[in-house]
């Protein structure tokens, strides 16, 4: 496959969503009749963790929750040798715009299981947990009866299908908090605590989970394993680009006729997600930005539709893929009310343990709403570029760098259109240019 | 030392001299042209009722662990905590499943049922409220016993959840037993603007529907079935958009073949009839 799929050739098939609508695919008997849990009884049968490491790092997965790394490397970081070790799936998807998970979770949960057992057993991990956000309810009560099928059937639990590996697995749910999507913040949650992300390092291969060797990986890269599994390793990395690897759900939202899940192979041209799957926006409308990966990925506008949906074409736009949540908003659309919306989530979601994130946050939507109200200058939208940057790589996690790059971009590249509003508002503004003006005594050398 | 610097905190929420002892009106004093934070909710006999910041009355000494003797705790309860609690290595890890379990059971996370977490785990009443103050689904206040979340995050708010939020309270009408409220995504932007009622996700809600929802969640009965996420196919597999040359930005294809069919944002398709629906939501 080459990374210029053309709308007239062939696309490739799915490969996690064939199907996916099948009636009974969430029963282990549904799931079972498509030839699941094969790839699992090829591990257990006959292949060492080594080898499922290779096949793992033959395939060049790269982790689909956000940062993009490849899965093979981040099994190998975890330790040899006798200890507790742990494997978390990251079913948190709290990134504005993805759900993706959700459809996965919901209609094909054994598949994420059987791709849990066969990364445990890569990892020499003999303890998982699926940490679901609480909000998904309906999902994590699904995921609860296909465990309890799994563990009946002697899939989970001791000495699986006769062999010495065990695996205990428990669905935890969180309770709302967007920072539990980070995955230290995910690991203090998990041990029953305030969601504080932690410093790195020490990186969870080394001290996760109650301080031991613990891999975290998001729902869909776990679920794509057991078909790494069954494909090879080397025919997966086929597909898509030669360093984005495989298919991607894409979870398009926002100002499209037809939002949903759509399972694209990586280097797909973007123009074709948003246009040909997801229907474009609605008729006499262009696009006028859009989010290529979670609204924490720097924005792209109806110019950039061309760059092919990667991890590497997408970071040398000037984004990043992300989440794999696209986010599309069309001309009649203020980009100010987009960007103080984007603010005042962050602001909330910001857990307060580092400063710049706190009241880096704060201090934007406070100089947002400026803009929204005609207080502001255009001024103002440098010392908010500046604040941007003062955030980006100065704290524990990067909430606020999710916070920063989008603001930063639509400031950067919207800006006429930031100072036409602040213009637009002050005239609006009943107060007019009756600003009340500074007390004199605070006008600095007023004293001398 | 600690005191003080916490007693200035509970002043800057509620405008109080900051010793916290005539705290008790509601006076805003001082801080002319900010908008007037509401008063602190107490309980009869003075102390607050624990939210953000003060989880404990400072005039008290620390609460430790609760003496099961005298702390009763209903038997469901206990034995749903410990269920939990069994499943990890470390018992505290259970601490917001069991929070969540004395929830359900008390309404919200109330100085009573967080001390009879408390009792069961040998934990603290202050590190369970530090951590049931962290997470939205816990409620430190009283709620109403009906939760109505509706997701006003940018992809929903794209499509009118802002509008849908106001006429949802409109139809509420202050109802004390409908806890309504915005809430960050809640992960299902494809039903954009939707709603998290009682944990059944239902979208896109109309707004001429918002009477019909508010009334049917008042009657106890399932939230716009139509309209549940569980009726919900994934957007066409890749398989069935047709092949060939399409124009971008022009004229869609009418219908693509095949199901399941698509739900435009504008003007919502009924899904009853959808054959591959699973009823997983309900």
């Amino acid at each position: 496959m080459s990374t210029t799929t053309t709308t007239d050739g062939d696309r490739h098939q799915p490969i996690l969503f064939r199907g996916i609508d099948e009636e009974g695919l969430h029963t282990l008997e549904g799931y079972r009749r498509r030839g699941g849990y094969d790839a699992l009884k090829h591990v257990l049968g006959a292949m060492s963790p080594a080898d499922v490491l290779a096949e793992l790092q033959a395939s060049g997965l790269r982790g689909r929750g956000g940062a993009g790394f490849q899965m093979g490397k981040k099994v190998s970081f975890m330790p040899a040798g006798q200890m507790d070790k742990y494997l978390i799936c990251n079913a948190d998807e709290s990134e504005p715009g993805t759900f993706k998970d959700r459809e996965l979770m919901q209609k094909s949960p054994h598949m994420l299981i059987e791709g849990m057992i066969i990364a445990a057993y890569a990892a020499g991990a003999n303890r998982a947990f699926i940490y679901i956000r609480g909000e998904y309810q309906a999902q994590a009560d699904i995921l609860d009866a296909a465990l309890v099928e799994a563990q009946a059937e002697g899939l989970v639990g001791e000495r699986i299908l006769g062999s010495d590996f065990g695996l205990t697995l428990v669905v935890h749910r969180g309770a709302g908090a967007y920072i539990c999507g980070e995955e230290t913040g995910l690991l203090d949650s998990l041990e029953g605590k305030r969601g504080n992300p932690r410093l790195k390092p020490p990186f969870p291969a080394n001290q996760g989970l109650y301080q031991g060797p613990t891999l975290i990986n998001n729902v869909e890269t776990l679920a794509t394993v057991p078909h790494v599994i069954s494909m090879g390793g080397a025919e997966y990395a086929k597909v898509g680009t030669e360093t984005s690897t495989g298919t991607k759900l894409v979870s398009v939202s926002g100002n499209v006729q037809r939002p949903g899940n759509y399972e694209v192979e990586l280097g797909t041209p973007s123009r074709e997600i948003i246009y040909d799957l997801a229907g474009g926006p609605p008729e006499g409308r262009t696009v006028k930005l859009w989010f290529p990966g979670g609204s924490s990925a720097p924005v792209l506008t109806g110019d950039d539709l061309d760059v092919p949906y990667d991890f590497d074409a997408l970071a040398k736009a000037g984004s990043m893929l992300g989440s794999g949540a696209i986010i599309v908003v069309d001309d009649s659309v203020a980009v100010v009310d987009v960007a103080l919306k984007l603010a005042k989530f962050y602001k909330h979601e910001s857990c307060g343990k580092c400063t710049p994130c706190r009241e880096g946050c704060r201090w934007t939507v406070s100089m947002l709403e400026r803009v929204d109200s005609g207080v502001a200058t255009p001024m103002d939208l440098d010392i908010m570029a500046s604040v941007q940057e003062q955030i980006i790589g100065n704290c524990l996690c990067v909430l606020g760098d999710a916070m920063a790059m989008p603001i930063g971009s639509m400031v950067a590249k919207f800006r006429d259109e930031f100072e036409a509003h602040i213009e637009a508002a002050r005239t609006r503004n009943p107060y007019g240019d009756e600003q009340p003006s500074p007390d004199p005594a605070l006008v600095q050398g007023a004293a001398a | 030392m600690k005191r003080k610097k916490a007693g200035t905190r509970a002043a800057d929420q509620v405008g109080t001299n900051g010793r916290g002892k005539k705290a008790r009106g509601t006076a805003f004093d001082g801080h002319e042209g900010v908008s007037p934070i509401p008063p602190v909710p107490r309980f009869g006999h003075g102390s607050r009722v624990p939210g953000w910041d003060d989880a404990a009355d400072l005039r008290k000494d620390p609460a430790v662990v609760p003496d099961a003797a005298t702390t009763p705790v209903p038997a469901d309860l206990r034995a749903e905590i410990e269920a939990h609690m069994a499943k990890y290595p470390d018992h505290r890890s259970a601490s917001i499943p069991a929070l969540a379990a004395a929830q359900r059971h008390h309404g919200w996370c109330s100085p009573e049922a967080v001390e009879q977490v408390a009792c069961v785990m040998g934990l603290t009443p202050g590190y369970l409220f530090s951590v049931a103050t962290f997470y939205d689904m816990l409620e430190t206040h009283p709620v109403g016993r009906h939760s109505i979340f509706v997701c006003t995050n940018i992809s929903c708010s794209l499509c009118g959840a802002d509008d849908l939020l106001a006429a949802v309270l409109e139809a509420a009408d202050g109802d004390p037993d409908l806890n309504i409220r915005s809430f960050e995504c809640l992960g299902a932007c494809d039903i954009a603007p939707m709603a998290s009622v009682d944990g059944v996700y239902v979208g896109p809600v109309a707004l001429d529907e918002v009477g019909t929802l508010v009334a049917q969640i008042k009657a106890g009965e399932p939230p716009l079935p139509a309209k549940q996420l569980g009726h919900r196919a994934v957007a066409e597999p890749l398989a069935a958009i047709p092949k060939g040359p399409t124009t971008y930005g022009g004229q869609m294809p009418e219908e693509a073949p095949g199901p399941p069919a698509p739900v435009e944002q504008q003007s919502p398709i009924p899904l009853q009839d959808e054959g591959q629906g699973e009823e997983g939501a309900t």
